[in-house]
């Protein structure tokens, strides 16, 4: 039997990225303000882990201005509402295999 | 075995952003009961108006010289204060919910709900006053109650899923009401009074029970 592990993608191992992502799959698209809001997290760290998802291709970036303030959305892309879909199962496979 | 619990704990957290990020769910079942309670007293005291000008204990000279205006007028303001009533209360336990559980309150989840409720109620009330114009006084109650279904159904997607139950509760009674029009007050009681009880009670023992 295939190894689960394996299907488990390095770049979701982070509760914040898992918490990014889940924001995401649901909405069409979150800004910075909502996404940090809802983990609780500084500024700073919840940038360098949505830069790296946007490295990734995981996700997408769009700056835009709500009068003189950025506001700047962030929406999954396909490859990374594929990357997560198969995350959850490998998850869930997980589970399931030492049950 | 312990790669297991994590896996456990990650979909666990999954299942929990996205509720999070896509519903308002500090709705407190308590704003369902204080909503209720708000309803009920309303028509009670809606009857007792009705009763006294049909007894005609109340000054029937002036409700005859005014057409009805005058018991209308008394009425709207009955319904008026109810409404704010149960809209304040309603508030006031959700906003408790909220800071308890340190969600916040204002997100895009919450103005998603509030839009998704709001259309169909104000269709519903730009309705219900065109039909008072046109004298349909028959079916102001049924229709309040398929509009406030209607909208509860739709918000059941942006909040707790269970108020599509409180929902289809109100659709039904309006539509029965439709064929037993003239006990529009006891519909109306049973529907935004004893439903709202009911839903409220069985939420917070769902949910908020300690």
């Amino acid at each position: 039997m295939m190894n689960p592990i394996e299907n488990l993608n390095k770049l979701f191992d982070s509760r914040i990225r898992l918490g990014i992502m889940s924001a995401l799959m649901v909405n069409e698209s979150v800004n910075f303000n909502d996404l940090k809001e809802l983990l609780a997290i500084t500024d700073g760290n919840l940038a360098s882990h949505l830069k790296a998802l946007e490295e990734n291709g995981i996700i997408k970036v769009q700056k835009g201005f709500i009068g003189r303030k950025t506001n700047t959305t962030y929406a999954v892309s396909k490859l990374g509402e594929k990357a997560f879909k198969q995350h959850i199962e490998a998850l869930e496979k997980m589970i399931k295999g030492t049950k | 075995m312990s790669e297991d619990k994590q896996s456990l704990h990650d979909l666990q957290h999954i299942k929990k952003m996205m509720e999070q990020s896509s519903r308002f769910i500090s709705l407190s079942g308590l704003s369902g009961i204080a909503a209720g309670v708000c309803a009920l007293a309303g028509a009670w005291f809606a009857n007792q108006k009705i009763h006294c000008w049909v007894k005609g204990d109340c000054k029937i000279d002036t409700l005859i010289d005014m057409g009805g205006i005058a018991l209308l007028n008394e009425l709207f303001w009955i319904a008026t204060l109810t409404f704010v009533g149960a809209f304040i209360s309603a508030f006031f336990f959700t906003y408790l919910r909220s800071k308890k559980n340190n969600t916040p309150m204002w997100g895009s989840a919450t103005i998603r709900l509030f839009w998704n409720t709001v259309i169909p109620i104000a269709v519903g009330a730009v309705f219900i006053v065109r039909m008072m114009q046109l004298g349909e006084y028959e079916l102001v109650a049924p229709a309040c109650l398929v509009f406030y279904g209607l909208a509860l159904v739709n918000a059941s997607k942006y909040t707790l899923g269970e108020i599509r139950y409180l929902g289809y509760g109100q659709l039904s009674l309006g539509l029965m009401n439709c064929w037993f029009t003239g006990y529009g007050l006891y519909f109306w009681a049973m529907g935004f009074g004893i439903l709202h009880i009911v839903y409220g009670l069985v939420m917070w023992y769902k949910y908020e029970r300690v």
